[in-house]
């Protein structure tokens, strides 16, 4: 087993580096990062200092060590547009991302699954049926439009909830916080929602049909026979079945619904990572580009590694005889 | 055996709505089993033994159902509970050994607390009663060092092992009934004979009424007290092992355990019966067993079709072998 969560870290390094030469290579085959920094007055004298500060004259392998050798650190240079350094831009501008990926992310996985296990155990059932035909709007429609939609009849129409922004935040240390006033919750509503729901509705589909697989398996037959009752047959003896397979799907959901805030942070103007992206592309805002996408693999690599040990952590099969 | 029967099945017929119409798994099948007593089943695959016994402990699946008869046990009539008290009685009055020991424990959950959560279901006892509970009925069944196993999971035990688990579970909260289904074609050859050993060992000492399913005539004759050979959803014969076996009345009996007396001098011989069993909703007029049936004559292809008790007391059959041999 320890070679095995040996091995999957040293996979996910391998990953990492992969990603960090893509992230890298912007630098140098993606526009000219003199021309973004330098106005049209610029001198000869200027154009190497920076070329010098920005070590565009090393060879590329020292280059890429460097870079790595930041990136390890924070330390993803300077944006070319803000002139700031981005570790600093992305630390002011995270918090909003993550707060928002939290709450889409519990209610994904909160009503996925209880959503999933309901219309299982009620699969001919009216509601039931109702949700399933439902959850394939939440499938088919794009994430923008379900924004546009929310932000129609919630804000438009009825006026109940803010249309874009953070609301009002408190500082706490470095992080800015949402949750704390009223104006922040109400603005986390409607893009939670526009985020969550397409990995809320694939959850519970899946959920759905594990669970219905499940349920026709033997030992639930057999804990039924020995008269449990429906709820420990179905929370307990299916559930659990159930959620092993789950776990990688979710996961990676968990992991795409941070990717996907980009959409939904540039729908509500919602002031994360997302949106700095966007307008990182606008400008070519090479070191911030580098810097999410580093974010975002890291991200999902250790979401990966996490779902693969939550594994061990559920089936005792893999414990035991898990040496692979 | 007392005189009043542990478990009583009164014409009980399951039908199953489909489009091609109603069809009938179980029609009209009457048995006793008392107290002690091993009642085995046979018949070929689709005769209807499963659905008998899901139908007892209540776990048809839909769109099958009970439609007619009665069932009692332990005086009590079942077939009409709702399925909250029948689930009260399931595992505590009739106890249910599956098939596959393989597929019959849930693979994440370690098998002593499948024990306790079925014993702590059904008896007032507390959690460290439960343990000592389960402790003891894994030594019932004969798994060495019961007290250190008991936190294993199923996967860690051998096919014979964790069918005595099973076997553990269904009997945990001492049941009157046991409803053993194929308990031992999943089984390697060797360990069979343990398993049903220790059945009816088991069931023996505590007065258990068992209802057998098997397809092995070795098994019946060597284990059951009376025997019930179905055919196509119907009860062909019910009467004790030993006649049954060493002289069976209905044609099919003797098909099915290959010795007939039409065919012999004295000598058993293999015999397979020419034919299969039709399907449900293709079943010819009379007697089921017709198409098949080497003494059929005109009676036999028209309404009404043989039962139990009018021609012969202990076959379906309007001309049984017994009298003409
Ligand atoms: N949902 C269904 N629709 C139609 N027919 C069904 C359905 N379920 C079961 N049957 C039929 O019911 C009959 C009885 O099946 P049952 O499982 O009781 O047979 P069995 O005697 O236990 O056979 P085996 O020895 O193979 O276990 C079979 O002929 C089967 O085809
Ligand atoms: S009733 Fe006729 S067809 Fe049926 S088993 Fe008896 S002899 Fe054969
Ligand atoms: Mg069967």
């Amino acid at each position: 087993m320890l070679a095995y969560i040996i091995r999957r870290v040293l996979q996910s390094l391998l990953v990492l580096l992969v990603v960090g030469l893509v992230a890298f290579s912007m630098f140098r085959f993606v526009g000219d990062p003199i021309d973004n920094m330098l106005g049209q007055e610029r001198t000869v004298a200027d154009i190497e200092r920076l070329r010098d500060q920005l070590g565009l004259d090393d060879p590329f392998v020292v280059q890429y060590w460097n870079f790595l050798e930041g990136a390890v650190q924070g330390n993803f240079g300077i944006s070319y547009r803000q002139g700031r350094p981005v570790a600093e831009i992305i630390a002011d501008r995270a918090p909003a991302t993550l707060e928002l990926a939290a709450v889409s992310g519990i209610l994904a996985l909160g009503f996925g699954i209880g959503l999933g296990i309901f219309t299982a155990i009620r699969r001919n059932g009216f509601s039931a049926n109702l949700i399933m035909t439902l959850s394939l709007v939440g499938v088919s429609l794009p994430t923008f439009l379900i924004g546009i939609l929310l932000i129609y009849i919630f804000s438009v129409e009825l006026g109940w909830l803010p249309s874009f922004g953070r609301g009002e935040t408190t500082q706490i240390g470095g992080w800015s916080t949402s949750f704390l006033t009223e104006s922040g919750l109400k603005a986390l509503i409607l893009p939670a929602i526009t985020l969550g729901l397409y990995q809320m509705t694939l959850i519970m589909r899946l959920v759905r049909s594990e669970m219905l697989e499940v349920l026709r398996q033997d030992y639930i037959r057999f804990a039924r026979a020995r008269g449990l009752r429906e709820k420990s047959v179905n929370f307990r003896h299916a559930l659990k079945n159930t959620l092993v397979p789950v776990i990688t799907v979710t996961g990676l959901q968990l992991g795409s619904i941070i990717a996907f805030a980009i959409i939904t942070e540039t729908v509500f103007q919602w002031p994360g990572v997302g949106l700095l992206f966007i307008n990182a592309i606008q400008f070519v805002d090479i070191p911030v580009m580098a810097a999410y996408l580093m974010l975002i693999s890291v991200m999902f690599v250790g979401i990966n590694l996490i779902v693969d040990l939550l594994y061990f952590a559920i089936d005792p099969r893999l414990r035991i005889d898990g040496r692979h | 055996m007392s005189a009043e029967p542990v478990l009583s099945v009164r014409d009980l017929v399951v039908e199953i709505p489909t489009r091609g119409g109603l069809l009938r798994p179980v029609d009209r099948v009457s048995y006793d089993i008392g107290a002690g007593e091993i009642l085995g089943v046979v018949g070929e695959s689709g005769a209807g033994k499963s659905m008998t016994g899901n139908a007892v402990i209540g776990l048809l699946d839909r769109p099958a159902r009970i439609t007619s008869g009665e069932i009692w046990l332990n005086g009590e009539r079942i077939d009409q509970l709702s399925m909250r008290e029948l689930r009260k009685r399931r595992g505590k009055q009739i106890g249910m050994v599956f098939q596959d020991p393989l597929t019959s424990l849930n693979p994440l959950i370690p098998i002593g607390q499948q024990l306790t959560e079925t014993i702590r279901e059904h008896l007032p006892v507390t959690a460290a009663e439960a343990r000592q509970r389960a402790i003891r009925s894994l030594e019932e069944v004969g798994i060495p060092a019961a007290a250190e196993r008991i936190d294993s999971y199923p996967f860690e035990f051998s096919g014979g092992m964790r069918q005595r688990v099973v076997i553990a579970l269904a009997l945990c909260a001492e049941p009157s009934l046991v409803i053993a289904d194929e308990p031992t074609t999943a089984l390697d050859v060797s360990v069979q004979a343990q398993i049903i050993a220790l059945l009816k060992r088991l069931c023996r000492e505590r007065g258990t009424a068992v209802m057998l399913v098997t397809h092995d005539m070795g098994v019946i004759a060597e284990t059951a007290d009376r025997v019930a050979v179905m055919y196509a959803g119907r009860l062909a014969e019910l009467g004790p092992v030993r006649e049954v076996l060493t002289e069976p009345h209905h044609p099919y009996t003797s098909g099915l355990m290959g010795s007939t007396p039409l065919a012999s001098k004295g000598q058993p011989r293999l015999h397979q019966i020419p034919g299969s069993m039709p399907r449900l909703g293709a079943l010819p007029d009379g007697c089921a067993f017709n198409p098949r049936c080497p003494k059929a004559q005109d009676k036999c292809r028209q309404n009404p079709e043989p039962r139990i008790g009018p021609a012969d007391p202990r076959a379906a059959c309007w001309f049984p072998l017994g009298e003409t041999a």
